[in-house]
């Protein structure tokens, strides 16, 4: 159907004529003619202007010949198809946007002293310091977490898929819901209240650590939950009837059946922690040398790094604030893809 | 391998002690899921109270953030409408953009492209916020001049767009942040819906000869509805939520204004991180209190959609 021509010799009655691929092309070499005349006639300047000029151009006069050729529905569906372009394109336009930006800038500044040095006693506008202090911060604040959220969450799920039944295990499932929509900041405040204001403890990386447990949880409970669920029911049975106890089905043959389901999920929620700034901010609170000990004082953090230094008016903390952008970006995203991989892999086995 | 044998099964106490402990560790956890909401709820509270008895002025109107002042008082009216506003104003933003997106990867586009797209648009969600806030103020904040002044000069009757002259780190910034972190929320869920529609309504659309958007407007959109309602609503808890990206972002105020393209506005959570470092004791209790605002705030929502979309779910069943 896209061989006959605006003007089809086959058209009834029935079958509507239909624009080729010629007239659409012939449409957008058009519209770009336009847009460039009209960009050196008019003040009209910019490339990400044209760009946008003539993308609209194109879509006006796309539909209005269809309207004019194919009616009303054909040229309603071409709009329509066109928005969802566009819709597609102003999503992904960000995250191009972001990670060209933080590429851009942060390899300006990167180095191998940059990751093996501390900010301490520079100042905003040195052009030396570095992040080694955050990235022991942060390694062991998630660390810490994980140790934390890990064995809590499987066993919230376990419970939640094999022996829950009735009122008490939908009250606990309804809870996971909640956590999940917990504000991060909100479970920083929370720490904040409980640990530091009411037991007087000390900021210090721990506390960091149990605020992020308390984010982690609700993923790993539900992620662990899918993965225990799709376990096939003859495996247990098949266990039972060995006369295998319930928990040593559960440890034995059921967790190891669902690993690599349940390692992709706790990958995605240490990727999701390993970027929270708001609940280090109450409870780590920041520091520019190193504090290997994560129980005492206060700590550095990535997140937390690239904060303060995007709040200091100083072009040189400022590329700092990218520099350690970047490195946060590539860890996140490198264990998103692991992640990823590591859930295809598994899904293929199974 | 078993050391005991088949009979053994009869003597069920010593057998099922293993179990016994297995079990109430697994349900301790759960138990202990839920002593921490309520410890949530517990601590904010207890913490909140004594700088709410210290504020001298309404904690509900007073447009100001001075607890560790003299007299102390401070309010949430600024900082709750401008979270209100600027979340609304990202899924006004977003919802339609992410609507599109879903659509894309799960009915419009090709199979090659569906889930390379996807999977960048999933992406997206991983990105701390802390990157999206550099991001945005020295990126968007510059170079969001430009529009808000076209939109000003144009609409600036709309008071909406009225301006004193100056743009940048403004309500409508925030928002443009905020909707791109709502993006790959709302999309994702969408699209998840989207994709369950049954086979035969699509079948029947195109069997009386629907174009490709009326088969979307018939099958898909109805069937995906409860998807889209639930997308937004995580969409707006998120955004309500983020801290960083607008404490980033904003040059904060205190004033109830609805000029979206000035400079200023403030959020409960981006007050928090602006306001934490210098806070005094009656500071800190001042911000828990707005904290417990926040957790308010995102249970309503959380529960109202629940209801929303069960009503619609149990709707469409019968």
């Amino acid at each position: 159907m896209t061989l006959v021509g605006v003007a089809s010799t086959g058209s009834s009655a029935l079958i509507r004529t239909r624009l080729s691929g010629w007239s659409l092309t012939a449409i957008a070499v058009g519209t770009v003619a336009v847009t460039v005349v009209l960009f050196a006639a008019t003040p009209m300047q910019g490339r990400v202007a044209f760009l946008l000029f003539a993308a609209a151009l194109y879509v006006v006069a796309q539909t209005t010949v269809s309207a004019l050729v194919e009616g009303r529905r054909r040229a309603t569906d071409r709009l329509v198809t066109s928005i969802v372009v566009a819709c597609s394109c102003a999503a992904v336009l960000p995250l191009v946007a972001v990670l060209g930006f933080t590429i851009a800038k942060g390899t300006a500044v990167l180095s191998g002293s940059f990751l093996t040095h501390t900010m301490r006693g520079v100042a905003e506008q040195d052009a030396n310091g570095g992040i080694y202090q955050a990235i022991i911060g942060t390694l062991e604040q998630v660390g810490l977490a994980t140790l934390m959220a890990v064995p809590f969450g499987l066993l919230v799920a376990i419970y939640l898929v094999e022996y829950s039944s009735g009122r008490f295990g939908r009250f606990v499932s309804f809870f996971v819901d909640v956590m999940t929509g917990l504000p991060s900041i909100v479970a920083g405040l929370f720490i904040f209240a409980l640990w530091i204001l009411a037991l007087g403890q000390s900021f210090s990386g721990f506390a960091g650590s149990m605020a992020l447990t308390v984010l982690m949880l609700p993923t790993v409970v539900r992620s662990a939950e899918e993965m225990l669920k799709i376990v096939p029911d003859s495996l247990r049975e098949g266990s039972y009837a060995l006369g295998i106890q319930k928990w040593v089905t559960v440890v034995r043959i059921v967790l190891p059946s669902a690993l690599a389901g349940i390692v992709t999920g706790v990958m995605l929620a240490i990727a999701r922690v390993t970027g929270e700034t708001a609940p280090l901010l109450v409870t780590v609170f920041g520091n520019p040398a190193l504090n290997f000990n994560p129980f005492s004082g206060a700590q550095a953090s990535l997140p937390l790094f690239v904060f303060g230094e995007a709040g200091l008016p100083n072009e040189t903390a400022i590329n700092r604030a990218w520099a350690a952008a970047l490195v946060l970006i590539l860890i996140v995203l490198i264990l998103n893809v692991v992640a990823r991989v590591l859930a295809r892999l598994a899904s293929v086995r199974s | 391998m078993l050391s005991t044998p088949p009979g053994g099964n009869l003597d069920r106490q010593t057998r099922r002690r293993g179990d016994a402990i297995f079990r109430m560790l697994a349900q301790g956890s759960g138990a202990a899921l839920l002593v921490i909401m309520a410890a949530i709820a517990v601590f904010l509270v207890l913490q909140a109270v004594p700088a709410l008895n210290a504020d001298t002025t309404s904690f509900l109107t007073t447009l100001k953030w001075a607890p560790d002042g003299t007299p102390s008082s401070f309010g949430i009216a600024a900082l709750a409408f401008g979270s209100v506003l600027t979340s609304l104003l990202a899924l006004l933003i977003s919802v339609p953009v992410a609507v599109g997106v879903a659509l894309a990867t799960s009915h419009y586009a090709p199979r090659w492209l569906a889930r390379p797209l996807a999977y960048v648009v999933d992406l997206l969600a991983a990105v701390p916020s802390v990157v999206f806030g550099l991001w945005g103020l020295t990126y968007l904040v510059p170079n969001i001049i430009a529009p808000s002044t076209f939109l000003n000069h144009y609409l600036g009757v709309i008071p909406l767009f009225a301006s004193n002259g100056t743009y940048g780190k403004s309500i409508f910034a925030a928002s443009i942040v905020l909707a791109v972190m709502a993006i790959p929320i709302i999309s994702a869920i969408s699209r998840e819906v989207f994709i369950q529609t049954p086979r035969d309504h699509i079948e029947a659309a195109w069997a009386i000869g629907a174009t490709k958007w009326e088969m979307v407007r018939t099958a898909v959109l109805p069937y995906g509805r409860s998807g889209i309602i639930s997308g937004t609503v995580l969409g707006f808890g998120r955004a309500i939520g983020e801290t960083i990206a607008i404490a980033l972002v904003l040059s904060a105020n205190y004033e109830i204004s609805l000029h979206i393209l000035e400079p200023g506005g403030n959020t409960i959570a981006a007050n928090i991180a602006t306001r934490y470092g210098e806070a005094g004791e009656v500071g800190r209790g001042a911000l828990i209190a707005s904290g417990l605002v926040l957790f308010i705030i995102t249970l309503i929502v959380n529960f109202g959609a629940r209801a929303i979309v069960g009503k619609n779910s149990r709707g469409g069943a019968s």
